[in-house]
């Protein structure tokens, strides 16, 4: 738990996933197949999760506006919902904002940077709770990495890359570090 | 962080991380299901050897949002009234699993004797130790201000009124400072405490020449409780030189806010008209003691149970 954070020098222990224009690329595939799925933009909420889910919901809605109507998009934190409060010290709280037309009877679609033990997204969906009763929830994520710990699968996908424990996955975007970029890295020891 | 004693230990970004938490928690509570489960199992006491109902309620509805269990140790119908000590009272909440302990008392400087005597591992709050410090209230009060004002860095702030008795004034002076407001405090000098030219602000006996360039204005209780001593000639003569009226009222710049910590004195330190007037934010103060009282509790509470359990 006590890493440095560690500089992104291009070291052979850190490996590019995704350069911004996969990212780009997926951002739009995932759009347009939440449009297939859900058959249209209509009834459609985008929640992002803090920190990088946000960004990402926010392009996600600028891709569905472009191709079909304009779809409500905001944030949901899940800190105080998480179950490993107690395993670190007390972390400062991240933006919730629900758009006005609120979440009942609505399809709402979790956005996350990266995938891993799931654990965020059930905290998601009991803060969901909460909020309001959607007629669905689905989940979209940049990064599907592996190792569930719960039963919980995404239902769209930037990329899969299988991972091991002691690799982490580093999701980079524009609004919050300053570039696109989707690297692995290798912790030592 | 680990204990809330005095507003004298915070540092600027402290502060502000408790009010930009307290601000989340806003939102998380504007909704139709209010209740978070983020201290769920842990036990927050209340332990108020001086009444207070408003206090007391507020850190309770508090903990309660939060899932927190809440006990209640008042000074009346309780060992407290049979002479308990400080130390045994301790003891015995040690000995219950308190997790949290929020502790009003009369004497200054026991919320820091309850934290560092080593008689409980619980984490405490102090909610009002005698006329030393009230850090919940002028969080809120920064609070309140802040969501009206922004930034508060060159704002000015004026607290008026019975600084000798009040707690309030100290923590609010202190805690305004660091957030870098530039705060007068204004009273009969019969009011002032000793040392009070040490303290980070202006002093005034003329409540006139203050309003016109203040920010907020904090008008404090006049703590007749407390008083032993005859410190002002008459109620009226207090309220004409240091109540504000109307009249005051409206010689404060239009963007002025009205605070008061409650409980008010109406006629007193405020007149009615400007209690009710639409620049009084007092009513708003008291929701915003609970958003702030959340935050304190989840920033104390919300990670690891004890710094010896840090890895």
């Amino acid at each position: 738990m006590t890493h440095a954070e560690r500089p992104l020098g291009r070291s052979p222990d850190v490996r590019v996933l995704m350069s911004a224009a996969d990212i780009a690329r997926a951002v739009t595939r995932i759009s347009y197949e939440i449009l297939e799925r859900n058959k249209g933009a209509g009834g459609l909420v985008l929640l992002g999760i803090p920190r990088r889910g946000v960004p990402l919901a926010t392009r996600l809605a600028a891709q569905i506006g472009a191709v079909e109507a304009a779809v409500p998009v905001g944030s949901l934190d899940v800190t105080m919902y998480r179950d490993d409060l107690r395993l670190r010290p007390a972390r400062g709280l991240e933006p919730t904002d629900i758009p006005l037309e609120g979440v009942d009877e609505q399809t709402v679609v979790l956005v996350d940077d990266v995938l891993y033990s799931g654990r965020t997204v059930k905290s998601a969906l009991t803060a969901l709770d909460d909020i309001g009763r959607p007629s669905s929830v689905q989940l979209a994520v940049l990064v599907d990495r592996g190792h569930r710990d719960l039963p919980i699968r995404p239902d769209f996908v930037g990329k899969n890359v299988p991972t091991s424990h002691d690799e982490s996955v580093r999701v980079r975007l524009t609004e919050t570090d300053g570039e696109d970029e989707v690297v692995l890295l290798r912790e030592e020891g | 962080m680990q204990h809330l004693l005095s507003t004298a230990d915070l540092d600027r970004d402290e502060i502000v991380a408790i009010l930009d938490t307290a601000e989340e928690m806003s939102r998380l509570t504007d909704r139709a299901i209010k209740k978070l489960p983020t201290l769920r199992g842990r036990t927050v006491v209340n332990l108020f050897f001086e009444d207070s109902t408003r206090t007391r309620t507020s850190f309770e509805l508090a903990a309660k949002r939060l899932s927190a269990d809440v006990i209640n140790f008042s000074a009346k119908g309780s060992s407290l009234s049979k002479g308990e000590s400080l130390k045994d009272t301790a003891l015995t909440l040690e000995a219950m699993g308190a997790d949290a302990i929020v502790v009003r008392h009369s004497a200054s400087g026991a919320a820091h004797r309850l934290a560092n005597a080593g008689w409980v591992s619980a984490r405490v709050i102090n909610a009002g130790d005698g006329t030393h410090e009230h850090p919940t209230q002028a969080l809120l009060d920064a609070y309140t201000m802040r969501s009206h004002l922004g930034d508060l860095e060159g704002r000015r702030v004026v607290l008026v009124g019975d600084v000798l008795h009040s707690r309030v004034a100290r923590s609010n002076v202190h805690l305004l400072h660091r957030l870098g407001a530039q705060v007068s405090v204004v009273g009969p000098p019969t009011l002032m405490p000793v040392g009070v030219e040490q303290w980070p602000c202006r002093v005034s006996y003329d409540l006139d020449a203050e309003v016109a360039k203040a920010d907020a204005i904090t008008m404090l209780r006049v703590q007749a409780e407390r008083m032993t001593a005859s410190y002002f000639p008459s109620t009226r003569e207090y309220a004409r030189r240091y109540g504000l009226d109307a009249q005051r009222m409206d010689a404060l710049p239009e963007h002025a806010i009205v605070l008061h910590p409650g409980p008010m004195n109406r006629g007193m330190e405020i007149t009615a008209e400007v209690a009710d007037s639409e620049r009084s934010v007092i009513v708003e103060q008291v929701g915003n003691g609970v958003l702030v009282r959340m935050a304190v509790l989840y920033l104390l509470l919300g990670g690891l149970a004890s710094p010896e359990e840090d890895r």
